[in-house]
């Protein structure tokens, strides 16, 4: 008994002082959610939230959609992201400077169909989006595509 | 032992099932085609004309072709559909030394709404900006001022206030470069940036 109550005090101090570290850290918006159709959620630190239109995205989050399911982001450097049905998207990095417009993006298409509609931070430099799928690296140099993972 | 290795064969389907992917490259609106590199194994593949598609199927062969219109909406038309409103940016010019817009800007402003009121959920980010004439710290106040007055139009005509942000950058961020203390009426402006 003593042990577990030792143990659980210990956890709480844990998640008591990761809280404290993630409020310190807080990650600035990555994007918001501007559409949202059929089942959709975003999972963000193992938990599942259901998307609604006009919800902040962060870096670290995953995108995941149903069979009956789709949904747009509009990311802070005005790239616009969707996913179609049966799709996961991990944005796994996400920095933007609006004064510069420096900034590095990489998201992964675990499977589904996605849009992508480039933004500022790809304008000012070449290098700074990529998109991942489980076989290949996209880099984007400025402009619209969609990809499938079948 | 057996557990094991229906677990392990599990894993193995899990993570090394074949996949296949579709990449296609769209023109913008404006007919421009920009560029994706697909790369895989030190290998690339460059795309960079209209609707240009690399196929990689699930043994690894890659077909390069162009797809159709027609089967692009096909293929990804719910992801097409589901793609954000455009972001929008524009300007609006102000009477020297005061936060009120010019008669043009008024009309303006008004026909802005209509495409404004088309998001469900915008994301404005109003900021003003001042010429030369006066101090510094004025134009600060005065670059706030205004924007802050483009901001309560925003509001009364109904677009949700929680989503539109203010800020005032002074005589620091002229469109024209001038000497200072000049009157400079492109200078004296709020831009509204909509996602």
């Amino acid at each position: 008994m003593h042990i577990r109550l030792s143990v659980l005090a210990t956890r709480g101090l844990v998640a008591l002082a990761l809280a404290l570290f993630a409020g310190l850290t807080l990650a600035a918006d990555a994007g918001h959610i501007k559409t949202v159709k059929g089942s959709a959620l975003v999972e963000r630190d193992g938990k599942q939230i259901p998307a609604s239109a006009g919800m902040t995205i962060l870096e670290s989050d995953t995108l995941v959609t149903g069979a009956d399911g789709s949904m747009g982001v509009t990311m802070t450097d005005n790239c616009l992201l969707s996913v179609g049905p049966n799709s996961t998207l991990a944005i796994d990095k996400y920095a933007f400077d609006s004064t510069t417009h420096a900034g590095n993006f990489d998201a992964s298409l675990q499977k589904g169909t996605l849009a992508v509609i480039s933004g500022k931070m790809v304008k000012q430099s070449h290098d700074a989006m990529r998109v991942r799928t489980p076989t290949t690296v996209m880099a984007v140099r400025g402009t619209e595509f969609v990809v499938r993972v079948d | 032992m057996g557990l094991i290795l229906i677990g392990l064969y599990a894993a193995a389907v899990l993570f090394f099932t074949p996949v296949s992917q579709t990449v296609v490259v769209l023109p913008g609106p404006d007919g421009k085609v920009g560029t994706v590199v697909v790369q895989r194994d030190g290998e690339q593949t460059v795309l960079n004309t209209a609707y240009s598609t690399s196929h990689i199927d699930a043994q690894g062969v890659e077909d390069r072709s162009q797809m159709s219109a027609a089967a692009v909406t096909q293929a990804f038309g719910t992801a097409l559909s589901a793609l954000p409103a455009r972001p929008v940016s524009f300007n609006l010019y102000f009477i020297s030394g005061r936060d009120e817009l010019t008669e043009e800007s008024k009309l303006e402003l008004s026909k802005a709404m209509a495409e404004l009121k088309r998001r469900s959920v915008p994301d404005i980010v109003v900021i003003g900006h001042t010429d030369t004439v006066g101090k510094l710290e004025g134009n600060d106040k005065l670059s706030l001022a205004r924007a802050e007055r483009v901001r309560s139009a925003l509001i009364k005509q109904g677009l949700p206030a929680e989503r539109i942000s203010a800020a005032g950058r002074g005589e620091r961020e002229p469109l024209v470069r001038t000497a200072d203390n000049v009157s400079e009426p492109r200078n004296r402006r709020v831009e509204v940036n909509v996602r």
